[in-house]
């Protein structure tokens, strides 16, 4: 049996109505959990960018990319392995100003990509970048002081090969 | 993006409606109208739809356009969509539905369903409730874009009058382009009553979309050397070659290589069934020879088929030691289930042609013969019982060869699923392509008597003859009373064999006997048929079946026959469920 392994699927598409819906059905015939997804405008207008990722195997992969690239709205996908990409997920952590001045947490911030967005009366807002596992860390780091909230992105990536997708939209206009 | 050959085809052979709708002038019409004049500039006279509270404007137009586009009642949705679908198999044009929202809609989803697996051009056309009272649960409210996606090509909810046109081109061209496949537009029933300023432009492209991907000469070359170097080489040839409408070129290219050609269920008719290399049916119930020799043939010619799990069987032991050249128009196809060495994309109308030229002309006898051989062990051990058994009751491929004996090949068989089917697709003749329509890749019973009403009307000049189990006549048998008031003289055959007769076959062979809710006590059909004022008799005895046959062929009107067969008949040759080719039962 061939390993599963996460990919990144990126898919371009028209900017319409229900192909989220499409796209996802697509992974539900086949009982694909979707680990994260990341929907909005891409580098060109009128053309919208998701971003999947998923743990499947190769081939699955690849029989998925023939599946999505035949929806009628969708431009062009593609798959990357982790090695493959640039990926970064964002959080937001909300958590009482009581603990502002505490020098742990100030400690925190310093060593990762993470800063303070706003502080209020009563609470106050960390923002942190990161692959998944980084924002794992901080989550646990973060936890005792009581998290007001939290809440994670998707997955964003960009592809260290060429997706050559601006050149493809110009030879279909 | 590039017009294909076959679009340009498609639209070199417009039709007279269209150049007389062919305007630039504008005029200002309600949504309702604007849909009944994109459907006659698409060419469309012939629909079949059920009306309902949503979608009543576009019925008022309807009505006033009677005399241009005439509507069928079916008398069910679902009845709507395989009568669509008969009528688009026959005729090789998109086949159009329309229904109301809510129940309407979800009604027509087992023949959008059917038509998305076997790739059948169909646009159906839903009311919806009003724009502003989408999401509100409104009265025969339903989201049937969301029903409908993982089913469609392709579907769009049309809340505005002045997106019909351009929504409708696309339609059209997304149903009939490429790969086909079923279209769903849900109009609100606000957008069928504004008006506004309707023009028509046809749709040829759609820039996310490529309908065929461009033939890679290098591969049709490497193609070619494949084939050239075979000793052993076999085609299975599906429904691509009639989609394509690559008849012609698809014997042309056989006939000079010489390649003996087996069939999936939907490549049926596209080779005459007395063509000699034409070696019969691949997969579960198909032919002994094709079946085994799949797996000891050198060279596997796949054209217009997509390995289906009940043509391949197991696929571990499928074909592993052939190379494997696979035609296909959709790359989504391409080692989707079977790995193949070259895979040549393209309308396998272009690239049959294409290929013409490279290849060498050649006669395989021994290899011929090796299907000549199977043929004969198959002929003994099964085909002499079935066409002329010893027993006393009547079996279903006596029914078919006495079809074949009054109609002489001639006819368009429409069958439904389940033994018969395996059968009358084992048996029947044909002549010409486009004649065997059944519902092959879901399997939808309740089928026929709607296909066969679609059919008849696409194909008036032709005798239409379906073929229906029992069981699934009973499915869709309201559709008697569309028979009855079109008048469309259809003969339906019941082979009555009082069962479920799939389901208790399997149930025989594989779990013990235990005929599980398999048994059918059914009413009188001839009564029933009779009810309709249609002609109809029953037979049960084998010196009645010839003459019965040629009186319902005779007959101008609409026909009903039915069959009473051996109870327990099984269909045989078998390749049980997750079995090898190989294993291919003969008992």
């Amino acid at each position: 049996m061939e390993e599963n392994q996460k990919f990144t699927i990126s898919i371009y598409t028209e900017n319409n109505i229900g192909i989220l819906n499409r796209l996802s059905a697509i992974f539900l015939k086949r009982h694909i959990n979707i680990e994260s997804m990341t929907v909005s405008q891409s580098e060109i207008d009128q053309v919208h960018r998701f971003t999947f990722v998923v743990i499947i195997s190769e081939t699955q992969a690849r029989k998925i990319l023939g599946q999505l690239e035949k929806q009628i709205e969708v431009i062009k996908a593609y798959y990357h392995r982790e090695n493959e990409i640039i990926y970064q997920e964002s959080a937001l952590f909300k958590i009482s100003t009581e603990h502002l001045y505490d020098e742990q947490i100030q400690e925190k911030l310093k060593f990762r990509r993470a800063h303070i967005v706003t502080i209020t009366e009563n609470y106050f807002v960390i923002e942190a970048s990161g692959l998944k596992e980084e924002i794992d860390r901080m989550y646990d780091k973060l936890k005792p002081y009581g998290l007001l909230q939290f809440v994670r992105s998707g997955r964003i990536a960009i592809s260290r090969p060429r997706m050559a997708i601006s050149d493809l939209l110009q030879e279909i206009n | 993006m590039k017009v294909s050959i076959k679009e340009n085809i498609i639209m070199n052979t417009e039709t007279q409606t269209l150049k007389k709708t062919k305007t630039t002038k504008t005029e200002n019409i309600s949504g309702a109208e604007a849909v009944i004049k994109c459907l006659l500039a698409e060419g469309v006279d012939l629909l079949y739809g059920y009306p309902g509270g949503a979608i009543m404007p576009v019925y008022d137009e309807l009505f006033k356009y009677q005399d241009k586009l005439h509507h069928v009642l079916t008398r069910h949705e679902q009845g709507a969509t395989h009568a669509a679908q008969g009528y688009a198999r026959v005729t090789g044009k998109v086949g159009v539905a329309i229904a109301t929202s809510g129940p309407g809609a979800t009604n027509l989803v087992t023949g959008i369903a059917d038509a998305q697996i076997d790739s059948t051009p169909l646009v159906c056309i839903t009311g919806q409730v009003s724009s502003h009272l989408l999401g509100s649960d409104a009265f025969q409210e339903t989201d049937i874009i969301g029903i409908s996606t993982p089913v469609t090509k392709w579907n769009y909810q049309i809340t505005e009058a002045s997106e019909i046109p351009e929504i409708m081109a696309k339609a059209f061209y997304i149903a009939r382009s490429g790969r086909p496949g079923p279209v769903l537009i849900d109009i609100t029933k606000d957008a069928q009553f504004d008006t506004f300023d309707f023009q028509y432009k046809k749709c040829t492209s759609v820039r996310s979309y490529k309908a065929v991907p461009e033939v890679n000469m290098e591969v049709l070359n490497a193609a070619a050397d494949a084939i050239n170097a075979a000793k052993k080489p076999m085609i299975v040839f599906g429904q691509g070659v009639i989609l394509g409408k690559a008849e012609e070129e698809f014997k042309t290219f056989i006939e000079k290589t010489g390649i003996p050609s087996a069939w999936t269920i939907l490549g049926l008719s596209a080779l005459a069934t007395d063509h000699p290399l034409n070696v019969g049916m691949v997969g579960m119930h198909g032919n002994y020879g094709p079946n085994r020799l799949t797996n000891e043939c050198d060279v596997l010619i796949a054209i217009g088929m997509r390995f289906d799990d009940r043509v391949t069987g197991n696929l571990d032991s499928y074909a592993k030691q052939a190379k494997i050249i696979h035609f296909e128009i959709d790359p989504a196809e391409v080692d989707k289930n079977v790995k193949t060495e070259i895979a040549v994309l393209g309308d396998v109308k272009e690239t049959l042609a294409k290929i013409l030229p490279n290849v060498d002309q050649n006669t395989y006898p021994e290899w011929r013969q090796e299907f000549k051989d199977h043929m004969q062990i198959e002929f003994e051990k099964v085909i002499k019982n079935d066409l002329h058994p010893e027993k006393e009751g009547l079996t279903m491929a006596e029914v078919i060869n006495e079809i074949n004996n009054t109609t002489k090949g001639d006819a368009i068989i429409v069958s439904d699923v389940g033994q018969h089917q395996m059968i009358a697709c084992r048996y029947a003749k044909f002549n010409q392509s486009k004649s065997n329509v059944t519902s092959g890749g879901l399997g939808t019973m309740g089928f026929a008597l709607p296909a066969a009403i679609g059919a008849k009307m696409g194909k008036p000049d032709r005798e239409v003859i379906a073929i229906i189990g029992d069981g699934s006549y009973q499915m869709t048998i309201q559709e008697l009373g569309t028979i009855f008031q079109t008048k469309v003289p259809v003969k339906i055959v019941v082979l009555n064999n009082e069962f479920l007769g799939m389901v208790r076959q399997w149930q025989q062979l594989f779990f013990d006997k235990r005929y599980a809710s398999t048994e059918m006590i059914n009413p009188d059909f001839v009564m029933i048929a009779k009810g309709y004022h249609m002609e109809a008799e029953c037979v049960s005895k084998r010196e009645d079946l010839a003459k019965a046959v040629q009186r319902m062929i005779a007959s101008k009107d609409a026909y009903f026959l039915e069959v009473r067969v051996e109870k327990e008949d099984n269909v045989f040759p078998m390749i049980p469920s997750g079995a090898s080719v190989s294993d291919i039962r003969l008992s």
